[in-house]
C-alpha cells in the first residue's frame, strides 16, 4: 500500500493497536494534523505540551499499553521533555512523535527548529531520526516494540516535515537492524534454586517489592506467593499498587518516608529477596550502611541494575513473568514466628502517626478519608511533595495499576496531566488525584481539557500555601529560613476550576469535608475540591538525606 | 585505573555520540576513544579507555553500554588475551644540531619521518601506548611542536572475532 508519510503513521498507528494518543499541533506537524483528521483516532488536545507526555504516561501506567503522545517542532518537542524523562525514570512504555523541521532546513537553526534527537537521547530508552522515508514504517513499529519489551520505557520518533508528504510503501519495507537489543526474558533456572536454598534457610527474610511488579503485571502471582509462605513485604513506593494493603505481614513503604518497621526490617533482615527494585537513594539512604547484616537477592529485568548501587549475593536476572512462579511454586520458608513477632510489635510500637486539631483538617487525615470513600478499583495519582508521601502512607491502594506518581524524577505538574490519561484509559474507574497548591499550578491548565472531555476526576488540592516539602527541608535543615517557599497570593483554586468549566468547593474547616468528598464521589464530571490542611505539618517517620535507614525521626 | 572495554555497535548516525555521551553522563573519564569499520558491512567498533576507580564501576559502564539498543557487543579488554596498537604523529623542532641525533631515536623506535621542512620533522611512531609515550617522552627535549594520537585499538590473539569468543 502506497501511502503519504502522514497517512503511513495513522496505519501503523493503528496495526500497533493505538486508539488514543495525546498531542498538541503546530507549524510542521499540520500534515500529520491532516492525515488525523477523521483517522479514527482519538487525539486528545491538551493545553501545553507537557501535559500530552504526562496524560500519555498516565495512561500507559493505568493500561499497561504504550502510551502516545505528539508534538510538534522546536518548543513543542522540547515541552514534552519533561514527561518523557518521567516515563524514563519510571519504565513507562510510551512513544513520543515529534515533528521536526523539513529534511534541507535541518541544522541551520531554521523557524522552530530544536535537536530533538540530541536533546532526547540520555532521557530515553531509545530513539529515532527519520532521515528516509521508506524507513518510517519500520521505525516506528519498532519504537513501540522497543517501548514495551524488556524493561519498558519512552522512545522518541523524530519526523521531518518532508516525510509526512512524501509517498511511502508500508507493506514491503526494508527493515533496520536491531542486532543489539535483546530484551532478557527467561533467566536461569539455578540462580532462582540458589534463592530457594538461601530462603529455606532464613531467619529473617524479608520481601521487598518494587515498580517491577506492577510493571510486569506479576501482582497475581505475587499474591500466591505470600499466601503460600506469609514472607513480610515492604514496598518501594512504585511498588505500593502490586500488593494487597490488607494482607497481614505488610509493613508499608520502605525508605526517607517510610515506616519505621519497614526500615528496621531492611536494617535487620538476613535475606533481602529485592524484586523489580532499582536501589534508589530515596530508598536506601547512606548506602554504606544499607542492610548490611543481609544477604540481598535482587531479581530483575535489567543487568545494568544488578550491582549498579549495591553488592548482591544472589541474582535472577529475568522477566519477573518468567521467574516470580517458578519463585513461588518452590518458595518453601523456614521457621520464621520470632522475625514475624518482631515485625509485628514494631508495627504496634511504631504505627504511623500525626495529632489532630480541633478545627484545622490535618494532611493526612483528608488522605485517610478520601482514602476511606474510594471504590476498591480506584486509581489514586499524585503530584509531588508533601502530599504525595502522605498519599503513598495512608492511602490503601488495592488495585495493581492503582498508584500513579512520578517517583524517580519527582515531577511537580505531573499528577493532574496523568490523571486525565489514566481516565482516559479507564473510563469505568474511579480517578482520584491527590496534589499540593504548588503542583496544581505547574499544569492547572490541563483543567480545562478534563473539563472538555468531562472527566470525572476527583481533585482534591492539599492546600498548605506553600511547597510543604521544601518547606519542612528548610525547617529541618535550614534553620527555617522560608526561602522562597511560601504562596502569599491567596490563590483562589476553586475560582480556577471553575473558569475553566471544572465543579469545585473550598474546605476550610474540618467539617466541610465530609460533604465534599460525597459531592466529589458522586460527580460525573471533573470536580475540584481545594482543602486548607495545617500549613506547618511535616511528613514524618523521616530519615534525613544521607543518613541510614534505621536513624529515624518519628 | 585506566580500562579497555571494545564495543561492536551498528554504525548509524549518532552511535558515536550515544556512547560517549552515556559514558560522560554516568561520571567516568574517557581517556582515549578510536571508533572505525570493521569486516562487516554496517558494524563499527569502537575502542574506549576508560578511567575508573574499580572493577564495579567498568563493569556497570558496560553494562550501561549493553543496554543501548544499537550496541551489539561489549568485551572488556583487560581481561582478553589480546595486542593493541596506537599510532602517532608529531612534529618536532629539528634545526641542523639536532637532525641526525632524531634520525638516531627514530631508528631505535622504528618510527618514521614522514615530512621534512628545513625546521621541523613529522614523526609517526606505531606501538602499544607504553612504546608511544615513551617516544613522546623523548622528543620533549627537542622541542615538540604538536601531537596528534589515534587513541589505542585493542584485537585478541584468539584465532575467533571477538564476538564469537
Amino acid at each position: 500500500m502506497l501511502l503519504n508519510g502522514g497517512d503511513a503513521v495513522v496505519e501503523v498507528l493503528k496495526r500497533e493497536g493505538v486508539d488514543t494518543i495525546f498531542g498538541y499541533p503546530g507549524g510542521v506537524a499540520l500534515p500529520l494534523y491532516d492525515s488525523l483528521y477523521e483517522s479514527g483516532i482519538r487525539h486528545i488536545l491538551t493545553r501545553h505540551e507537557q501535559g500530552a507526555a504526562h496524560a500519555a504516561d498516565g495512561y500507559a501506567r493505568a493500561s499497561g499499553k504504550v502510551g502516545v503522545c505528539l508534538s510538534t517542532s522546536g518548543p513543542g518537542a522540547t515541552n514534552l521533555i519533561t514527561g518523557i524523562a518521567t516515563a524514563n525514570m519510571d519504565s513507562v512504555p510510551m512513544v513520543a512523535i515529534t515533528c521536526q523541521v523539513t529534511s534541507n532546513l535541518l541544522g541551520k537553526d531554521s523557524f522552530q527548529e530544536a535537536d530533538v534527537y540530541g536533546i532526547t537521547t540520555p532521557i530515553s530508552k531509545h530513539n529515532f531520526m527519520v532521515k528516509d522515508p521508506r524507513y518510517l514504517p519500520d521505525i516506528l513499529s519498532k519504537a513501540f516494540y522497543i517501548a514495551k519489551s524488556g524493561r519498558p520505557g519512552p522512545v522518541v520518533v523524530d519526523i521531518p516535515k518532508d516525510i509526512f508528504l512524501t509517498k511511502i510503501e508500508i507493506d514491503d519495507i526494508p527493515h533496520l537492524p536491531l542486532k543489539g537489543y535483546k530484551p532478557v526474558k527467561e533467566g536461569n533456572i539455578a540462580d532462582i534454586d540458589n534463592v530457594i536454598e538461601a530462603l529455606a534457610k532464613a531467619k529473617r527474610p524479608l520481601l521487598f517489592i518494587g515498580g517491577g511488579v506492577v510493571i510486569s503485571d506479576t501482582s497475581e502471582v505475587m499474591a500466591e506467593l505470600l499466601k503460600k509462605t506469609k514472607l513480610p513485604v515492604i514496598t518501594s513506593m512504585l511498588g505500593l499498587p502490586a500488593i494487597d494493603h490488607k494482607y497481614e505481614n505488610f509493613y508499608g513503604m520502605v525508605g526517607m518516608h517510610g515506616t519505621y518497621t519497614a526500615n528496621m526490617a531492611i536494617s535487620n533482615c538476613d535475606l533481602l529477596l529485592a524484586m523489580g527494585v532499582r536501589f534508589d537513594d530515596r530508598v536506601t539512604g547512606d548506602i554504606e550502611k544499607f542492610a548490611k547484616q543481609t544477604e540481598i537477592a535482587h531479581f530483575d529485568i535489567d543487568p545494568s541494575e544488578i550491582g549498579k548501587i549495591i553488592s548482591v549475593d544472589y541474582s535472577v536476572l529475568a522477566d519477573l513473568g518468567w521467574s516470580l512462579p517458578k519463585f513461588t511454586e518452590k518458595a518453601v520458608v523456614g521457621d520464621i514466628g520470632e522475625w514475624q513477632q518482631q515485625l509485628a510489635d514494631w508495627h504496634k510500637d511504631h504505627p504511623l502517626k500525626y495529632n489532630k486539631k480541633e478545627a484545622t483538617l490535618m494532611p493526612q487525615e483528608v488522605i485517610e478519608q478520601v482514602s476511606g470513600v474510594m471504590a476498591d478499583n480506584a486509581i489514586v495519582v499524585t503530584d509531588v511533595g508533601q502530599h504525595q508521601m502522605w498519599a503513598a502512607q495512608y492511602c490503601c491502594t488495592r488495585t495493581p495499576r492503582g498508584f500513579l506518581s512520578s517517583g524517580g524524577l519527582g515531577t511537580m505538574g505531573y499528577g493532574l496531566p496523568a490523571a486525565i490519561g489514566a481516565q482516559i484509559a479507564c473510563p469505568d474507574k474511579e480517578v482520584w488525584l491527590f496534589v499540593g497548591d504548588g503542583g496544581i499550578m505547574m499544569n492547572c491548565q490541563e483543567l480545562a481539557t478534563a473539563a472538555e472531555l468531562n472527566l470525572p476526576i476527583k481533585i482534591f488540592v492539599i492546600n498548605n500555601h506553600g511547597l510543604g516539602m521544601v518547606r519542612q527541608w528548610q525547617r529541618m535543615f535550614f534553620q527555617g529560613h522560608y526561602s522562597a517557599s511560601k504562596h502569599y497570593a491567596g490563590t483562589d483554586f476553586a475560582a480556577i476550576a471553575w473558569a475553566m468549566g471544572v465543579q469545585s468547593l473550598t474546605v476550610k474547616k474540618k467539617c466541610g469535608l465530609k460533604h465534599a468528598l460525597e459531592d466529589a464521589k458522586d460527580s460525573s464530571e471533573p470536580f475540584l475540591v481545594d482543602v486548607w490542611v495545617d500549613d506547618d505539618e511535616n511528613v514524618l517517620p523521616m530519615v534525613a538525606p544521607g543518613a541510614s535507614l534505621n536513624e529515624m525521626s518519628e | 585505573m585506566k580500562h579497555t572495554v571494545s564495543a561492536l555497535v551498528e554504525n548509524h548516525p549518532g552511535v558515536l555520540y550515544r556512547v560517549a555521551g552515556l559514558i560522560a553522563r554516568r561520571g567516568y573519564n574517557i581517556a582515549s576513544l578510536a571508533a572505525s569499520a570493521t569486516e562487516e558491512e554496517g558494524l563499527t567498533r569502537i575502542s574506549i579507555v576508560v578511567d575508573v576507580n574499580d572493577e564495579r564501576e567498568l563493569e556497570q559502564i558496560q553494562d550501561q553500554l549493553s543496554k543501548l539498543v544499537e550496541v551489539i557487543h561489549v568485551v572488556n579488554m583487560t581481561q582478553i588475551d589480546h595486542v593493541s596498537r596506537e599510532m602517532a604523529l608529531v612534529k618536532v623542532n629539528a634545526g641542523e644540531e639536532h637532525r641526525a641525533d632524531i634520525t638516531n631515536l627514530v631508528a631505535i623506535f622504528r618510527a618514521k619521518i614522514i615530512d621534512v621542512h628545513p625546521d621541523s620533522l613529522v614523526l609517526e611512531v606505531t606501538g602499544d601506548v607504553g612504546k608511544v609515550d615513551a617516544f613522546c617522552e623523548m622528543m620533549r627535549k627537542y622541542g615538540i611542536i604538536e601531537i596528534i594520537r589515534t587513541g589505542e585499538i585493542f584485537i585478541s590473539r584468539s584465532p575467533k572475532r571477538l564476538i564469537d569468543n
